[in-house]
C-alpha cells in the first residue's frame, strides 16, 4: 500500500468501547468517537426502527428514551451515553408499556409512511408521562419537535388524546 | 353518495367500509424495512463531493490522495461512468420543440447548479467516504449564473447551454374562442401578477438507494425508494445495457415519497454504475443537505392573468402567461414542462366561460431541476384562478359563493370540455359548494369576522374551487414516447390452503395501496381480508405496471384488482361446480365458503377447493385443469383522464402587528368518486391539505444571487409542524366515473391543490379593511407586514 496519511489512518480507526442496557440488555460496543448514537444504534446495534431525518435536533425521528427520558439520539455522541439506560421503539415495543398507543394509531391511521411513528411514539409517552390529561393544544405543542410529512398530524392528535383520556379512565382507548 | 358495489350489510363487504391498513403494525413496532435500513454482505458506502458553484467550467480534478485513503474502493468521476452509462434526455416528443441538454451520472467538464455532484467514492463507511471528499480537489473556473426569470430571460444574457440561442426549454400557446373580444366588450375586467416559490418535498426519509451488481449472473438488483420501479428496471437497463430479464428493482417500505422519488437523479444513476464497476453491493442515502440541493425543486412560477366579466359577474375569459423556471435541465423521463402544461390547462377548470388564452415559458437558470410533485401545476392553477375570482366578486359585489356559483359549470350539464382541452365525465361542483357553505357555517363566521373586526381582530375566510387530474391514460407520458405505463396489472392466486395473494404493480409509500388492494379482492372473492396478502414493489415477482402516481393506485391499480379477483372467482366456482354437481352460476362465494347464490346455503369451503385442485386432481372429472392463478392487465380507457373536483375552505386570524397568520380550521368537500376506504381518503386529504398549506405560508427554496442555497437543512427551510395546523374538517360527494366498474378516481392531490389558494383568499379578505394585497406564495409574515407598509 502507498501513499496515504498514516495520522488519518489512525483516526479513523480509533474506536472506544462502550457500554449500555438497551431494551433491557447489557450491550457492549466498538464506536468512532465520532460516532452518533444514532449510527450506533441503527449500525452497529441494528435497531433500525429508530430514524434519522434530520440529524440536526429539528425533525423527532431519531428520539429514544435515554434513562427514562425522551432524547434525540443525533445529537448525541454515542459515547456520550456510556453506561445508559436505552429504551429505543423496539424495546417499548416489545414491553408492551406504549401497546395502547400503538392500538390507537393503528385504528385511526395516525400514520403513512411510518418514517416518523417510532420518533411520534417516544414523544407521546413522554408527554403522556408528564401530563396526565393534556389539552389538543398541548399534545400539538409537545409534538412540535416531531416532523410528518404524511398524516397532516390531526389523526396522531386525535390518538394521543384518546389514549390519555382511557389511560385516566384506567381503560384503553378502544 | 353513489349506491356501494356490494351492498354493506353482506358479510366481506369491504368497498366504503374504514378499515385499518393491516400492513401499518409493522411500522407501529419500528419493523419497517426501509431501504435506508437496509445492510448487504460486501456492501460498500458511497458519498459525493457537490459543486461549490452554480455555474462553472471543471478545469482538473485530482482524486489522487482520497483514492490512497484506506478504506476507499473507488473515486469514479464523469468519465469513469460515461464508460459504461448512455446519457439520457429530459424531453417528450408530444411537447413539440421542447429542448434540454444530455445528462449524464456525474459532469464531465461543466458544472450547472450549486451541489451537483461532481466526484462519487466508494468506501467501507460512509465516514471514511466523507473523509476522502475532503481530499480531492477541483479546479473550477466560474462561468455567469443565470439565476431568476429575469436574468434568464434577457436578450443576450449568459447562456446555460452552450450553442444553443436563449435559455428557453419550451414554449406552448392555447387560444380557444374570442378572447380580444370578449375583454373589449367586458364590464369588468381584474388582473393580477402572482408569484410562486420554489418548495420541495422535503420527505421525512431522503432518497435512498441500494444497487447490487452481480457480474457472476450478469445481473442487477436495486433497491430503491421509489414509487415506480418498474421505470427504473426499464432505465437501469437501456442506460447500463443490462437486459431487462436481469434487472430487479425492489421498492420496499419508503419513508415519504409525493412524485419526488419517482424521477431519475444523478446519484441513483451513479450508484448504479459504481456498483457495476465494483461488482459490489453499493448504499447512498442522502443526507439531509444533499436532500435540499438535490431533490428536485417545484413551482417556481411567475403568472401574469386577467379575467373579464359582464356586468352580472358571469365569467367571459381569460388570458394568462405563464413564465417557469426550471433548473438546467429538464428532468427525466417525465421532463420538467408537466407543472406549466398543468397550469396553463387547469386554470378556469372549474368555470363555463369558452374563451380562454394561455402561454407558457419554460425557462432554465442555474439551479437544481424543478419536477413533479404532489399535485403538479395545480396549486398555482387554482390559486390564479381563484383569487381571480375573488378579485371580480369584489368589483362586481358579490359574494365569493354567489359568484362560484353563478359561474361553475353545472352539475347536469355534463359531459363538458373546457376551453383548453379537457374533457370532463361528470364533475359536481354545485353540490360541493352547496355542502362547503353548510359545513362551514358560512354566514355565522362572516358575523363574528364582522363583529371581531370592530376590536381590531382580522380573521379571514377563503374558500376555492378545484379540479384534480387523475388516472391518466397513456396521453399523458406514452403518447410522448416515455417508456411509462398507464396500465397496471396483477396476478391473484388461491393458495393451497385457501386463501388469497394478490401480486399487483401499484405501490404503497403509505397511502395504504395495500390495503385497499386488500378490501377490493376480499370483497369480490368473499373472503375475510386477513386472509388476503397483497404484495407490491418487487419487478422480478409483481407484473409490469405504471405503480402508484398522478393518483392513479385506486382508480387503475383497483380496478385490476377488481377484474382479476372477479375472474379468479369464476375460476373457483367453475371447479366448485364440477365437484357440487351444479352450475356456477347457481352459486356463490361469502366469507371463503361456496354457498348456494339463492340460499347463501354453505356447501363447501374454497379451502376444500384449493385442496382439491392441489392435490387430488385426480378426483376431479378428466379433462379439467383449474386454473387457480388469475393474471389481469387493465388499461384506462374512455375519458383521457378521470377528473375530479372539489372544494375548500378555510377561516384563520392574521395579526397586523407581527405579520402572523394562524389557520383556525380548514374544510374540504371533496369528490373522489367510489370511496373504498373512507379513513384512508381522508388521512389523503388531510396530509395533501397540510403539505399545501406549509406552501402557502412557510416553504420556500430561498437562493443567494451567485446560485446557493441558503436555507438547505430542516432548521433553517420551515415545514408545518403540528402546532401551526388546525383541525380539517372533510366532507364527500361521490359522482363514480362510469368509465371502470369500480368507479374510483383519485385523491392524493385534492387537498394539495387548493389550500394555498384557499390561504391566499383568505389573508386577502382579513386584509381587505386596510386595502391591502398579496399575491405571492409563501404567504410570509414579512409579506403581510410589507403589503400592510409596516416593513
Ligand atoms: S434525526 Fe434527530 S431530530 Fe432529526
Ligand atoms: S407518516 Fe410519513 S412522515 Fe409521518
Amino acid at each position: 500500500m502507498s501513499g496515504f496519511d498514516e495520522n488519518l489512518l489512525d483516526e479513523a480507526d480509533e474506536t472506544v468501547r462502550v457500554r449500555f442496557v438497551v431494551n433491557g440488555r447489557k450491550v457492549a460496543c466498538e464506536v468512532a468517537p465520532r460516532e452518533t448514537l444514532v449510527d450506533c444504534l441503527r449500525n452497529e446495534l441494528e435497531l433500525t426502527g429508530t430514524h434519522a431525518g434530520c440529524e440536526m435536533g429539528a425533525c423527532g425521528a431519531c428520539l429514544v428514551q435515554l434513562d427514562g427520558r425522551a432524547v434525540h439520539s443525533c445529537l448525541m455522541y454515542a459515547v456520550q451515553a456510556d453506561g445508559a439506560r436505552i429504551d429505543t421503539i423496539d424495546g417499548l415495543s416489545e414491553s408492551g408499556v406504549i401497546a395502547d398507543l400503538q392500538a390507537e394509531f393503528h385504528r385511526r391511521n395516525a400514520l403513512q409512511c411510518g418514517f416518523c411513528t417510532p420518533g411520534m411514539l417516544v414523544n407521546a409517552n413522554e408527554l403522556l408521562s408528564q401530563v396526565a390529561e393534556p389539552s389538543r393544544e398541548e399534545i400539538r405543542d409537545a409534538l412540535s419537535g416531531n416532523y410528518c410529512r404524511c398524516t397532516g398530524y390531526e389523526a396522531i392528535v386525535d390518538a394521543i388524546d384518546a389514549v390519555a383520556k382511557a389511560r385516566n379512565e384506567g381503560g384503553s382507548a378502544t | 353518495m353513489s349506491a356501494p358495489l356490494t351492498s354493506l350489510d353482506r358479510p366481506n363487504s369491504y368497498i366504503g367500509r374504514s378499515v385499518p391498513r393491516p400492513n401499518a403494525k409493522r411500522l407501529l413496532a419500528g419493523r419497517g424495512r426501509y431501504v435506508s435500513d437496509l445492510k448487504l454482505p460486501r456492501m460498500l458506502y458511497a458519498a459525493f463531493l457537490r459543486s461549490p458553484h452554480a455555474h462553472a467550467k471543471i478545469i482538473s480534478i485530482d482524486i489522487e490522495r482520497a483514492r490512497a485513503l484506506e478504506g476507499v474502493h473507488l473515486v469514479a468521476t464523469g468519465a469513469d461512468l460515461a464508460k459504461i452509462c448512455t446519457p439520457w434526455t429530459g424531453t417528450l416528443d408530444h411537447f413539440k420543440g421542447m429542448t434540454s441538454s444530455p445528462q449524464l451520472p456525474l459532469p464531465l467538464d461543466r458544472v450547472v447548479w450549486a451541489g451537483q455532484a461532481v466526484v462519487a467514492v466508494v468506501a467501507e463507511s460512509r465516514a471514511i467516504a466523507e473523509d476522502a471528499l475532503e481530499l480531492i480537489e477541483v479546479d473550477y473556473e466560474d462561468l455567469p449564473v443565470v439565476v431568476d426569470i429575469d436574468g434568464a430571460r434577457e436578450a443576450g444574457g449568459p447562456l446555460i447551454n452552450p450553442g444553443s440561442a436563449n435559455n428557453i426549454c419550451f414554449r406552448s400557446q392555447l387560444d380557444n374562442g374570442t378572447v380580444d373580444d370578449a375583454f373589449a366588450h367586458a364590464a369588468h375586467v381584474v388582473e393580477e401578477e402572482f408569484s410562486f416559490g420554489r418548495h420541495t418535498a422535503v420527505t421525512l426519509e431522503p432518497r435512498a438507494i441500494v444497487a447490487d451488481y452481480d457480474p457472476a449472473a450478469g445481473m442487477l438488483t436495486v433497491h430503491h425508494a421509489t414509487q415506480t420501479p418498474y421505470q427504473f428496471q426499464d432505465l437501469y437497463s437501456r442506460h447500463y445495457g443490462i437486459p431487462e430479464a436481469r434487472v430487479r428493482v425492489i421498492a420496499t417500505d419508503i419513508g415519504g415519497s409525493f412524485g419526488m422519488k419517482l424521477h431519475v437523479y444523478h446519484e441513483d444513476m451513479a450508484v448504479v454504475g459504481l456498483s457495476i464497476l465494483l461488482g459490489r453491493p453499493v448504499k447512498y442515502v442522502a443526507d439531509r443537505i444533499e436532500s435540499f440541493v438535490s431533490d428536485i425543486h417545484a413551482r417556481d412560477h411567475r403568472v401574469r392573468a386577467r379575467m373579464a366579466l359582464d356586468a352580472k359577474g358571469e365569467i367571459l375569459a381569460m388570458d394568462v402567461l405563464d413564465l417557469t423556471a426550471i433548473g438546467a435541465f429538464s428532468t427525466y423521463p417525465r421532463t420538467s414542462v408537466v407543472e406549466g402544461n398543468q397550469v396553463i390547462r387547469l386554470i378556469g377548470a372549474p368555470y363555463r366561460f369558452k374563451n380562454y388564452r394561455a402561454s407558457l415559458e419554460v425557462i432554465f437558470q442555474n439551479k437544481v431541476q424543478t419536477s413533479q410533485y404532489r399535485a403538479v401545476g395545480h396549486p398555482i392553477a387554482c390559486a390564479v384562478t381563484e383569487r381571480l375570482v375573488d378579485m371580480a366578486a369584489a368589483k362586481v359585489g358579490l359574494d365569493p359563493f354567489a359568484i362560484r356559483a353563478q359561474n361553475v359549470i353545472a352539475d347536469d350539464a355534463y359531459p363538458q370540455t373546457s376551453p383548453t382541452g379537457y374533457r370532463f365525465e361528470a364533475l359536481s361542483h354545485q353540490a360541493c359548494l352547496k355542502r362547503l357553505h353548510e359545513m362551514m357555517d358560512y354566514d355565522a363566521l362572516r358575523a363574528e369576522q364582522a363583529e371581531l373586526r370592530k376590536r381590531g381582530v382580522y380573521r379571514g375566510i377563503g374558500i376555492a374551487a378545484f379540479v384534480e387530474i387523475t388516472n391518466p391514460s397513456p396521453a399523458f407520458y406514452g403518447v410522448g414516447g416515455a417508456r411509462i405505463s398507464s396500465q397496471d396489472g396483477a396476478i391473484v392466486s388461491l393458495t393451497p390452503s385457501g386463501e388469497v395473494r394478490c401480486l399487483i404493480s401499484v405501490t404503497e409509500q403509505g397511502q395504504g395501496t395495500e390495503a385497499i388492494i386488500s378490501q377490493i379482492v376480499a370483497d369480490q372473492l368473499g373472503l375475510a381480508q386477513e386472509h388476503v396478502k397483497v404484495v407490491t414493489g418487487d419487478t422480478e415477482v409483481t407484473p409490469h405496471g405504471g405503480a402508484t402516481w398522478a393518483c392513479r393506485g385506486a382508480g387503475i391499480g383497483g380496478e385490476t384488482a377488481l377484474r382479476a379477483a372477479r375472474a379468479l372467482k369464476r375460476n373457483i366456482l367453475e371447479i366448485a361446480a364440477l365437484i357440487l354437481q351444479e352450475q356456477p352460476s347457481a352459486l356463490d362465494i361469502i366469507d371463503g365458503e361456496v354457498v348456494d347464490a339463492a340460499t347463501r346455503q354453505q356447501r363447501l369451503p374454497i379451502a376444500e377447493i384449493a385442496r382439491i385442485a392441489y392435490f387430488r386432481s385426480d378426483t376431479l372429472p378428466p379433462g379439467t385443469q383449474a386454473q387457480l392463478t388469475v393474471g389481469h392487465h387493465f388499461a384506462p380507457q374512455g375519458y383521457p383522464f378521470a377528473f375530479t373536483n372539489g372544494i375548500q375552505g378555510c377561516s384563520m386570524e392574521v395579526d397586523v402587528e407581527t405579520g402572523f397568520i394562524k389557520v383556525l380550521k380548514h374544510f374540504i368537500v371533496e369528490d373522489c368518486g367510489r370511496v373504498i376506504n373512507p379513513m384512508l381518503v381522508d388521512e389523503q386529504l388531510r396530509g395533501g391539505i397540510v403539505q399545501g398549506l406549509g406552501a402557502a405560508l412557510f416553504e420556500e427554496c430561498r437562493y443567494s444571487e451567485t446560485g446557493q442555497l441558503v436555507n438547505g437543512s430542516l432548521a433553517d427551510y420551515l415545514v408545518p409542524m403540528p402546532m401551526e395546523m388546525p383541525d380539517i374538517v372533510i366532507a364527500h360527494v361521490e359522482t363514480p366515473t362510469a368509465d371502470t366498474e369500480l368507479g374510483a378516481k383519485g385523491c392524493g392531490e385534492a387537498g394539495t391543490a387548493a389550500a394555498s389558494a384557499c390561504v391566499l383568499n383568505a389573508v386577502n379578505d382579513a386584509l381587505t379593511p386596510f386595502g391591502a394585497t398579496i399575491n405571492s406564495i409563501p404567504i410570509t409574515p414579512a409579506k403581510v407586514l410589507k403589503a400592510l407598509k409596516r416593513f
